[in-house]
């Protein structure tokens, strides 16, 4: 006999490693995506009642596999719908009972096709992140609703609009051709960086459930960049967010206001992790012809690695946003590069490189933040409290209305 | 999988052309068309007249039958031709619409296919 709690304890460990390859692999073979979920969970049912007496399996992730496998067979042969796909199947059949490799060939890897498919441009995005973190992050359906907070009858019928689309408009369940990936890997992310920032950005501290979003995002990311060891995006997009999360205890004070990155008690960040992000940054730098996202890995990086605000690498900040803006010309990178060069050039100079951009940023808070930022440097502070104005009419993020809420107090005491 | 390309979009592409490069873009339109027939991937289909050409009838529940003229979709894209396709899934369909050689917009539908059994 082996005690129940060692079972439920090994059968979580491995339920939360494996889990994700179950059902990536019971997808390819059923092409059920809800007959796979309820499998995996069966087979779980089935390691609770045989562990405690037979004691728990040398390999526990290939004894889930094989028993859900066998169950996803049986259920194959009862169910007429199915009949053609056992035939189809018969060859893998033979093979199902044999223990899966764990580890095997990354570029067959069913976790890899489970992530392009959740990702699928002909799904909608919210479809695409609701899918991707019930099916391959393995949240319920509760916890996504809670993180996006939204109603869980909503997210629910998300992800049944998107099973039947996957199904009815048959969606294929691969990883998309080499000179389909660029556009594709972008898009995936895409879905796991909007994950990270509604955790990360929209944070105030209040919601738990948003912070643990972004360890989600993270631990997603990290799986495709075990998935895909040779892409550098991937790889800067988690550097990206390492960066962030290796400062994140010093961005609220400790009445939840936001802490802007000038005024951050440096010594609350963690250096450790800041220089394994460092690293990743350099070894995917190395493999040449760098995306968005290691580009703003790399920016972030400079900040990380600076002793002080003032000592920061303006120089090479500006240089990196000038490679971004080349690959993104969009008005929100040019506008980071224009307050990376108010450090370098001074605030006037920076004015007239943002001012250009007010017809398309109008309704960017950020926008009127930074202006009123720089206009206030300049001693201009009527026009710097209109923009504050302007930036607090356009932002409910709580953290960031205290800001310029502040910030307008303290102007119009002084 | 079969599916159904509905072909159309606003005149603003076409209309931007000379009669020249209109009449080109028909025989790039027609080159591609015959590749993909001969290629089994498009089984039939065909440009339609211009949706102010459309009849429009509609029945209700209790039977009364309405007669109106135009498209019953009312907007700036008009379907102006359609194709029946046989690829093997939705990225294959995605591709074949992605190399439409003209400026238009495909929607594409999937077809129910019920067994004659």
């Amino acid at each position: 006999m082996t005690e129940r709690r060692t079972v439920d304890a090994s059968l979580e460990r491995v339920l939360r490693e494996e889990r994700t390859r179950l059902i990536a692999s019971l997808v390819r073979i059923l092409g059920d995506w809800d007959l796979a979920e309820e499998l995996v969970q069966e087979a779980a049912i089935a390691a609770i009642e045989h562990w405690p007496a037979d004691g728990v399996p040398r390999n526990p992730a290939a004894w889930l596999m094989t028993t859900a496998r066998r169950r996803a067979i049986d259920r194959l042969r009862r169910d007429a719908r199915f009949r053609d796909r056992l035939e189809q199947l018969g060859q893998e059949a033979d093979e199902m009972d044999r223990p899966i490799a764990t580890g095997g060939p990354l570029a067959t890897d069913d976790r890899l096709r489970l992530i392009f498919t959740c990702c699928h441009p002909a799904l909608s995005r919210e479809a695409q992140v609701a899918l991707t973190l019930r099916t391959v992050g393995g949240l319920d359906t509760a916890q996504v609703a809670r993180a996006f907070l939204v109603p869980e009858a909503t997210i629910a019928q998300r992800l049944v609009r998107a099973k039947r689309k996957i199904r009815d408009a048959g969606i294929p369940f691969r990883v998309p051709e080499a000179s389909e990936l660029p556009a594709r890997l972008a898009g995936v992310l895409a879905v796991l960086y909007l994950v990270f920032n509604e955790g990360y950005l929209a944070s105030d501290g209040s919601v738990v459930a948003r912070r643990d979003l972004a360890a989600d995002a993270e631990w997603l990311t990290s799986l495709l960049v075990r998935l895909m060891p040779d892409e550098s995006e991937p790889l800067g997009l988690l550097a990206l967010m390492r960066l962030h999360l290796a400062r994140v205890e010093a961005r609220f004070a400790s009445d939840g206001s936001l802490v802007l990155l000038r005024d951050q008690d440096r010594s609350r960040w963690d250096a450790g992790a800041i220089g394994e992000a460092g690293r990743i940054v350099e070894r995917a730098l190395r493999m040449g012809r760098p995306g968005p996202y290691l580009l703003q890995a790399a920016i972030v990086a400079v900040h990380a690695t600076a002793p002080s605000y003032a000592e920061t690498d303006w120089a090479e900040i500006v240089a990196l946003y000038d490679r971004l803006h080349a690959l993104q010309p969009t008005p929100v990178v040019a506008l980071n590069r224009g307050l990376a060069l108010a450090e370098l050039a001074g605030p006037v100079a920076a004015l007239s490189e943002i001012e250009p951009l007010a017809a398309r940023l109008d309704g960017y808070h950020l926008f009127h933040a930074a202006r009123g930022e720089l206009l206030r440097r300049q001693g201009r502070l009527d026009e710097a409290r209109a923009a504050d104005r302007r930036a607090l009419a356009l932002t409910e993020n709580p953290a960031e209305r205290r800001l310029l809420e502040e910030r307008l107090a303290t102007q119009d005491g002084a | 999988m079969k599916y159904m390309l509905l072909i159309g979009g606003t005149d603003d592409g076409w209309d931007h052309m000379t009669k020249d490069e209109q009449d080109a873009l028909y025989r790039r339109i027609g080159q591609w068309w015959d590749e993909r027939t001969a290629a089994g991937e498009m089984l039939e289909g065909h440009q339609l007249q211009d949706p102010s050409t459309a009849t429009t009838v509609r029945r209700s529940r209790d039977g009364e039958v309405s007669v109106t003229d135009g498209p019953f979709v009312e907007g700036k894209e008009g379907i102006g031709g359609y194709g029946i396709i046989d690829v093997p899934d939705l990225d294959a369909a995605i591709r074949l619409a992605s190399s439409w050689p003209a400026p238009d917009t495909l929607e594409i539908r999937p077809i129910i296919v019920r067994d004659a059994s």
